[in-house]
């Protein structure tokens, strides 16, 4: 029922003109016009060069862009791809737009994808970035053959990017996922990524597509459930990552909400798995560079990250205080209270604090949302130490600090597991 | 002439013995109603105490900042105090029920009204409750959005919040308990239209740099600022 309300009856008349297909590949847009262009013709590229012989659809899920998103991906015929390139289709590529009612809400676009996936039975789907200007053919290759060849369900990316960008995943996502669910899942927040038709069956008639969770956070939704699901996870190294990606969010409010709150809020239904998995399981083969960061100067007002820390504990005592145990607290303001050139977030103060926040949330000690708003000053705090520990360090150090962050994590997942049943 | 005297006094003990007679049953009847009245508001009061657990209400007074205003005053729980509450509107209740037994002139009328003005009373505690849930909510949220866009003076906002919530909840309150409705509604619009005249009187003239700045943000089409220069987190 959910999926048929969420297809329009024009949509669901080009789909089944489409027929069956065997690759699907979903493009969330939402006022993209600058960029969306270039990547359908990527997208196009690559599905010409890697699968002629396959059945392949673009699906366009569009938010109801004020400028000319849709038209451009409608556009892009693949006429002008075969004359600039000598690539030729041996079946009709087809290209499907639509648009639902919500603006930005990236869920609604992945229910979408998902559900023509599962109307069109396609047995393996990608989901591509509008923003990704960096993404070349070659990308949809790695993020689609292991699908068909090696019955994976899920294929996550890793990137080349700066160390200093994605400091939220590096620093809390991936550290708390892989302590959680014992897989270690670098991007579980990604922007390309492809998952099997029977992932996308699985998901599709779920009613959290109509939730809040499901809404603002589908994608993290969709990897948590593929690591709580039993299906088969792996990740692909794709290449470098664009930094016009506007799709990540640069409020940072913004982005603890579609990412911790949808974190904290699916442990929920999946504690008992959580608390169940003990054993980490190997990564899966990523390439050889997988851990390719980029090491360039990058300018970041630092001095503003520790102010914004300072200020938010001290002004958020109250909301603090019903959140983090006392000793907690007492010694963040400790740490608040040290001048900028001796501050040091360490690593066992910020786990402890993002498990205590994950079991507020848990418990409602307050509003939800207010948990997940709170976080945001001490997440600076966190960000302004990793930088100032990773100032000049090269790209293997930087991997070696997010390595024992993630070791810490999953040491002090006993502490997580007594919070959350009440034991302290 | 005796006779006479003996006579009278008979019949005046006649009366008082039948009016005594009258009154006993009746004071008894009163008696066994409130007994049974005080067992019905007890029952009342363990059965509100245990749906009041049940629901967490003591977290959501908590939450409403209800129960750190009792732990100053040095008084019970929310529970607690709901509870005894209906205990003594339930027994009171009876109590006047029992009385009106007795037949007295002019208590009728009282215990009418008594029970005219409960639904009055319970609806305004229901104003003062959930007007402190929304003032907690509401000033919790606008320290958390002040906070977190980096504005001045958190605090001075999320109060101002809290107070202009507080002082909405206890006009409304008052007004349903009918109490100096015309002075409440006056002395509201007062105090608000003085606050929002202050306000705008700080911002315009002390505050001129600041809405110069918060206009220009706000209307102008600016170049990148110094929040764009922020970290991506994801």
């Amino acid at each position: 029922m959910a999926e048929e309300s969420i297809l329009s009856d024009d949509f669901l008349r080009e789909l089944m003109n489409v027929g069956e297909v065997d690759i699907l590949v979903g493009l969330p847009t939402y006022n993209d016009a600058q960029t969306v262009g270039q990547v359908v013709q990527a997208v196009r590229g690559g599905l010409l060069q890697y699968f002629p012989r396959q059945r392949a659809v673009i699906i366009n899920a569009d938010g109801g862009s004020k400028d000319d998103t849709q038209e451009i991906v409608r556009a892009s015929s693949i006429s002008d791809l075969g004359r600039t390139t000598n690539l030729h289709s041996l079946r009709t590529l087809h290209s499907v737009s639509t648009q639902y009612a919500g603006g930005e809400a990236n869920g609604a676009a992945l229910h979408t994808i998902l559900a023509a996936a599962e109307l069109l039975r396609a047995s393996c789907c990608a989901v591509v970035s509008p923003d990704s200007v960096n993404l070349e053919p070659v990308w949809l290759d790695r993020l689609i053959r292991p699908i068909a060849r090696d019955n994976i369900d899920l294929i996550t990316p890793i990137y080349r990017r700066h160390k200093f960008e994605g400091v939220l995943v590096s620093n809390l996502l991936y550290p708390m996922t892989r302590a959680l669910y014992c897989r270690p899942i670098r991007e579980p927040y990604p922007s390309e990524y492809s998952f099997s038709g029977k992932l996308a069956s699985e998901l599709a008639g779920q009613d959290v597509w109509m939730q809040e969770t499901g809404r603002i956070g589908g994608e993290m939704y969709l990897v948590v459930s593929a690591l709580t699901g039993g299906f088969q996870t792996s990740q692909v190294f794709l290449g470098q990552k664009s930094r016009r990606d506007h799709s990540a969010p640069s409020d940072l409010v913004k982005a603890l909400r579609q990412t911790v709150g949808v974190l904290f809020s699916t442990m929920e239904q999946n504690f008992p798995a959580c608390t169940a998995n003990t054993e980490m399981k190997a990564a899966l083969p990523a390439g050889n560079n997988a851990s390719e960061v980029d090491t360039e100067p990058m300018r970041v007002n630092r001095k503003r990250l520790h102010q914004m820390f300072v200020r938010g504990v001290a002004e958020l005592e109250p909301v603090l205080k019903s959140i983090l145990a006392p000793a907690t607290l007492t010694e963040l303001q400790t740490v608040a209270a040290k001048p900028e050139e001796d501050f040091r977030y360490s690593d066992e103060l910020w786990v402890r604090s993002v498990y205590e926040f994950a079991s507020s949330y848990h418990h409602s000690i307050i509003s939800r949302d207010h948990i997940v708003q709170a976080l945001a000053p001490l997440y600076r705090g966190k960000a302004y130490t990793f930088l100032m520990e990773n100032r000049e360090t090269s790209s293997q150090e930087v991997d070696n600090h997010v390595e024992k962050l993630c070791v810490k994590f999953e040491e002090l997942k006993p502490y997580l597991i007594e919070l959350w049943n009440g034991e302290k | 002439m005796w006779d006479k005297f003996v006579t009278e006094l008979n019949l005046a003990t006649h009366g008082i013995i039948e009016n005594v007679a009258r009154f006993l049953p009746r004071l008894l009847v009163m008696i066994v109603i409130v007994l049974i009245g005080w067992g019905i508001a007890w029952i009342l009061k363990a059965i509100l105490r245990s749906i009041l657990r049940i629901t967490k209400f003591d977290k959501l007074s908590q939450d409403a900042g209800a129960a750190q205003l009792l732990n100053r005053a040095a008084l019970p729980s929310s529970s607690e105090i709901l509870s005894r509450l209906v205990f003594w509107v339930a027994w009171i209740g009876f109590i006047l029920i029992g009385v009106s037994v007795l037949g007295i002139g002019g208590l009728q009328e009282h215990i009418a009204r008594f029970f005219g003005f409960l639904p009055q009373l319970f609806a305004s505690l229901f104003i003062f409750f959930f007007g402190l849930l929304a003032a907690s909510f509401f000033s919790r949220a606008a320290l958390l959005a002040a906070v977190n866009s980096d504005m001045p003076s958190p605090r001075l906002i999320s109060s101002t919040v809290r107070t202009l919530i507080i002082i909405f909840t206890i006009s409304m309150g008052l007004e349903e308990l009918g109490l100096g409705e015309h002075t409440v509604v006056l002395a509201f619009g007062l105090v608000l239209g003085a606050l929002m005249f202050g306000l705008a009187l700080a911002f315009g003239l002390g505050g001129q740099d600041l809405a110069r700045q918060f206009l220009q943000r706000r209307f102008a089409q600016h170049k990148k600022d110094e929040h764009e220069d922020e970290l991506s987190p994801l």
